[in-house]
């Protein structure tokens, strides 16, 4: 009979989970991997050049602060990056949460912790909304996700300027300032609460269900469909998660800027897709993670802050990551060819 | 040959009805009409080949009956009883898996990833409620599947894309397998699969046919047809036009069948 011909035992893969060896290498292969070593190098840089300025306590204080509000935008573009989607509307979206936080915070008058949960409210069903009509129309319509959030994008922008005539609102409460601005030994809340977020974005990715679905709908949709996902219900819940993860950046913003920024959003989205993409997520889907974008998010912020330091113009930092993003996307699709076999 | 005699100590049940039938199906595409009222029937315990030239059909009703298409007219009954699949998740639930001719992997996952998409197995207790997926459980099973079946990866832990274009055959191959109750189709199983690989193909068709499955075996090598079919049902343009057990069937008689050469003479397969 044929079928008899037996395996060598050394050609098979063992039931023993991967050894923490071979992990360890899978883990320095990657992507992340390459970039924590260029942040590390980075940093080191800056610190051997300025030890007294760009190591100071101040100044890395300024750049997790920075980083913060730009991370949590960011968890929400890994996840629907990874679903081989977009969302160029998160900054816009922002931007109209924050303004309906400001405008219902105003309405109910009274400062305290009350106020500030009705605000942080409003921003969440805002973002929500938001991202549910993306969601909608990219799943539900198809129209495609570029243009649908390229849309949403301009709308939700143009609609907080009606609402404020184009004014920023600078009514935020002190108690939002103060935790905005407040520190949780010693370490401020705002880096805090988007640790907080970045922790859990890992563990749903990377440890549920609705992560491994997330993987599996941007590797291949219809394979994902056949095998019984819910691919458009799964696609609708990323955007309105992206939505409203926006939402909640809008309030760590009021906290931090304690007005409603309505300038300061415009490359936002750019920013996030930048992040995720230097993390080693793939344009394609497929392929992410949540600590590839944390990376992602620091890389640009580390060196705009180091040029600033050692009085280099920091638009170069402009022209230098926006090379090496090209430089990254190129490293994917050639590890995409090498391995497609 | 071994499985030339194998072949002829299985005697097919002919007494039950068949586990799957269907009746005048017809599927268009825009103006393109894949399926003009076309029949189909498989039953447990047998291998049921499906052949027709290309564009004949075969694939699109082997969607329409893994529910992954709808149909536009036509009936689907399991065990006699009319069914109506309106998702690939209904399918499943009536046993029915599927080696799509595309393979349907996600190539960026693990094999353990791809044998329970959609079905991932959680963790027991409280973490499980919450969604929390048990890997090491699900890699323990794949390799088991995979090392029943005669498949040998030498890396679990890599994505699907780097595997040989038959390494993830056998992925999906082991992933039907692992899941069908009642019946299995392979589109085009052996299509990437070497001469020993394709040997230990139809071996397993015949073992899993033994368990009392129906197989439905799609396939272009009418060699490899006739050493594994109970039955041969042709497919042309959209219609079933013969349906034959594989009783001293030649290859001739097969392609005139497909070609439209046999046209009268369908039911014993005379020679041309
Ligand atoms: N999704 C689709 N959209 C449009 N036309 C389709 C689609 N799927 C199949 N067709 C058309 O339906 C007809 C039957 O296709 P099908 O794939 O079922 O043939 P097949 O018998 O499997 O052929 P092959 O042996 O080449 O795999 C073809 O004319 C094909 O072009
Ligand atoms: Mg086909």
């Amino acid at each position: 009979m044929t079928g008899t011909t037996t395996v060598p035992p050394a050609e098979l893969a063992t039931l023993a989970p991967p050894s923490l060896g071979r992990r360890l290498r899978g883990a320095l292969t990657s992507s992340p991997a390459y970039m924590s070593g260029i942040l590390l190098l980075l940093v080191l840089f800056f610190t051997f050049m300025r030890p007294d300025t760009f190591a100071s306590a101040f100044n890395l204080r300024n750049i997790f602060l920075d980083a913060s509000v730009l991370l949590v935008i960011a968890i929400g573009m890994t996840y629907v990056m990874i679903a081989g989607g977009f969302d160029l509307s998160v900054g816009s979206v922002l931007v109209f949460s924050g303004v309906a936080a400001a405008k219902a915070m105003e309405a109910v008058g009274r400062d305290g912790i009350g106020t500030v949960a009705i605000g942080t409210g409003v921003a969440l069903v805002t973002g929500l909304a938001w991202g549910l009509f993306n969601g909608f129309c990219v799943a539900r319509l198809r129209v495609s996700a570029l243009i649908t959030t390229l849309g949403s994008m301009g709308a939700a922008l143009g609609m907080a300027y009606l609402v404020t005539d184009g004014n920023d609102i600078r009514t935020v409460p002190n108690t939002l300032i103060a935790i905005g601005t407040g520190n949780i030994g010693g370490i401020p809340s705002l880096v805090l609460i988007s640790a907080l977020f970045t922790v859990i974005g890992m563990i749903i990715l990377h440890l549920t269900r609705y992560g491994r679905h997330t993987f599996l709908i941007g590797s291949n949709p219809e394979a994902s469909r056949r095998a019984g996902i819910n691919t458009a219900g799964h696609l609708m819940s990323l955007y309105a998660l992206s939505g409203l993860l926006a939402g909640a950046a809008a309030m760590l913003s009021l906290g931090r800027f304690s007005t409603t920024t309505l300038e300061g959003h415009g490359t936002d989205p750019l920013e996030a897709v930048t992040a995720v993409v230097l993390g080693g997520t793939s344009l394609y889907g497929g392929r992410g993670t949540v600590i590839g974008t944390v990376i992602g998010v620091f890389i640009p912020a580390v060196l705009a802050n180091g040029f600033i330091i050692m009085g280099v113009q920091p638009f170069w930092q402009m022209v230098v990551i926006g090379f090496v993003v090209i430089g990254a996307v190129y490293a994917d699709q050639i590890k995409r060819q090498t391995q497609d076999r | 040959m071994g499985n030339a005699a194998e072949n002829l100590t299985h005697t097919p049940d002919d007494s039950a009805g068949p586990i799957l039938e269907a009746r005048g199906i017809s599927k268009s595409f825009g103006h393109v009409e894949a399926l003009r009222g076309a029949d189909f029937s498989a039953r447990a315990g047998e291998v049921t080949a499906l052949i027709g030239d290309n564009g004949a059909g075969k694939s699109t009703l082997v969607k329409i009956l893994s529910g992954v298409y709808k149909a536009n007219a036509g009936e689907i009954f399991i065990r006699g009883r009319k069914v109506s699949f309106d998702s690939p998740a209904a399918a499943h639930a009536a046993g029915i898996e599927t080696v799509y001719q595309d393979l349907s992997v996600a190539q960026d996952l693990s094999p353990a990833a791809n044998m329970f998409m959609g079905r991932e197995k959680l963790l027991p207790g409280l973490l499980g409620r919450l969604g929390f997926l048990d890997n090491a459980a699900m890699r323990r099973e794949s390799l088991l599947a995979f090392q029943r079946l005669k498949v040998s990866l030498k890396d679990m832990d890599t994505p699907v894309a780097s595997l040989s274009g038959g390494q993830r055959q056998s992925v999906a191959i082991c992933r039907s397998i692992m899941w069908a109750r009642s019946v299995v189709f392979m589109d085009e199983p052996t299509a990437a699969l070497g001469v020993v690989q394709t040997g230990r193909t139809l071996d397993l068709i015949r073992r899993i046919r033994d368990t009392g499955i129906a197989v439905v075996l799609i396939s272009h090598n009418m060699r490899d047809v006739i050493q594994v079919a109970d039955v041969i049902e042709v497919l042309r343009l959209g219609r079933r036009i013969a349906r034959m057990p594989n009783k001293g069937v030649t290859v001739q008689d097969l392609v005139g069948a497909m070609t439209g050469a046999l046209d009268a003479e369908t039911e014993e397969g005379a020679t041309p």
